[in-house]
């Protein structure tokens, strides 16, 4: 038992988990589940008073709960990793570990900011919240999140990776 | 306490779903409190389960193995289920609320960012949850992301009048 905890959670068990974070979420908070919003929350927070509609138009106070889930993932990275983890955890590998790995993680954050901004959702909201919910621009998002990220991959990868 | 929203991205899709700045509806410390602990929760996953890892990201696009696949498909099934039985049962939350799933209009963003995302998602092996658990994992070049995310968004906030929509 304390070995299956400690060592990397099989797809069946992880996919579980994930899948009930959607009713968690609904019934111990009221939310619906989603990351990136808390992107624009953050924006909101750090721009009082601004003329973007986009900030000036959200509301902050309701938002602050996707910060705190934010804030919650933060610590349960941690948890996981410094006391749920037999062996250490490679986040990124060497490569990225580098002034042009750093590039590259800055484009590609560019690219997940605006993109799930524009697209109204990431993999939580859209693709597991939003397909549950049979919401069809969800799927479409979905198939879009894979043309994206097959294109790089075996496209452009050849070059970046 | 109520805690009625619209804090999904949809606010300003339809003009007409907006709410107005006067009429905002407060959330309860106790739902803040819980979105912190399903946060914990939620990071935990998002680690143990290795999503969390540039690799595993890359072994998904790459169609080296269906690790990623899995754990995405049977948690919309999951989430799928879950959200029959709350609509059947007509579950309320802990503060006696309904229960509303709020759709996401389409729009060509959801094709042209959701293309965007997967492209970044390739590169940085995050979406925005793994990047949170990356940071608390102690791997800092994930701040990086983080930043540019950020950036990314405060991009998309400037020009958003401009898109096409």
């Amino acid at each position: 038992m304390v070995d299956f905890i400690m060592q990397p959670w099989p797809w069946w068990f992880s996919g579980i988990l994930v899948g009930l974070t959607v009713p968690l979420l609904y019934f111990l908070t009221g939310q619906g589940f989603g990351i990136s919003t808390s992107l624009q929350q953050i924006g909101a927070m750090c721009s009082p008073g601004s003329k973007l509609s986009y900030f000036s138009k959200f509301d902050k106070r309701t938002g602050m709960w996707t910060v705190m889930f934010a804030l919650g993932i933060v610590i349960g990275g941690f948890i996981a990793t410094r006391y749920l983890s037999a062996q250490s955890i490679e986040f990124l590998p060497e490569s990225y570990l580098s002034l042009g790995g750093a590039v590259r993680l800055l484009a590609g954050g560019i690219l997940i900011g605006f993109g799930t901004r524009y697209a109204g959702g990431c993999t939580s909201g859209h693709a597991i919240t939003g397909i549950a919910n049979l919401n069809w621009p969800s799927l479409v998002a979905t198939i879009f999140f894979f043309v994206g990220g097959l294109g790089v991959t075996w496209g452009l990868g050849r070059f970046i990776f | 306490m109520t805690i009625k929203t619209k804090t999904t991205d949809n606010n300003d899709a339809a003009p007409a779903n907006r709410e107005s700045a006067s009429k905002q509806k407060s959330i309860s410390a106790l739902a803040l409190t819980m979105s912190l602990l399903v946060g914990v929760y939620f990071g935990i996953v998002l680690t143990k389960s290795e999503v969390v890892r540039w690799q595993r990201v890359h072994d998904m696009f790459m169609f080296r193995e269906l690790h990623m696949y899995l754990i995405i498909g049977v948690g919309i099934g999951v989430a799928m289920v879950s959200m029959l039985l709350i609509k059947s049962m007509q579950v309320k939350t802990i503060e006696g609320e309904p229960i509303v799933y709020q759709p996401k209009p389409f729009h060509k963003g959801v094709v042209i960012g959701g293309t965007m995302f997967g492209a970044g998602w390739a590169i940085t092996g995050a979406c925005p949850g793994p990047i949170y658990a990356q940071i608390g994992g102690g791997a800092w070049m994930a701040l990086v992301t983080l930043a540019g995310a950020l950036l990314g968004m405060f991009l998309y906030a400037n020009v958003k009048s401009k898109l096409p929509f």
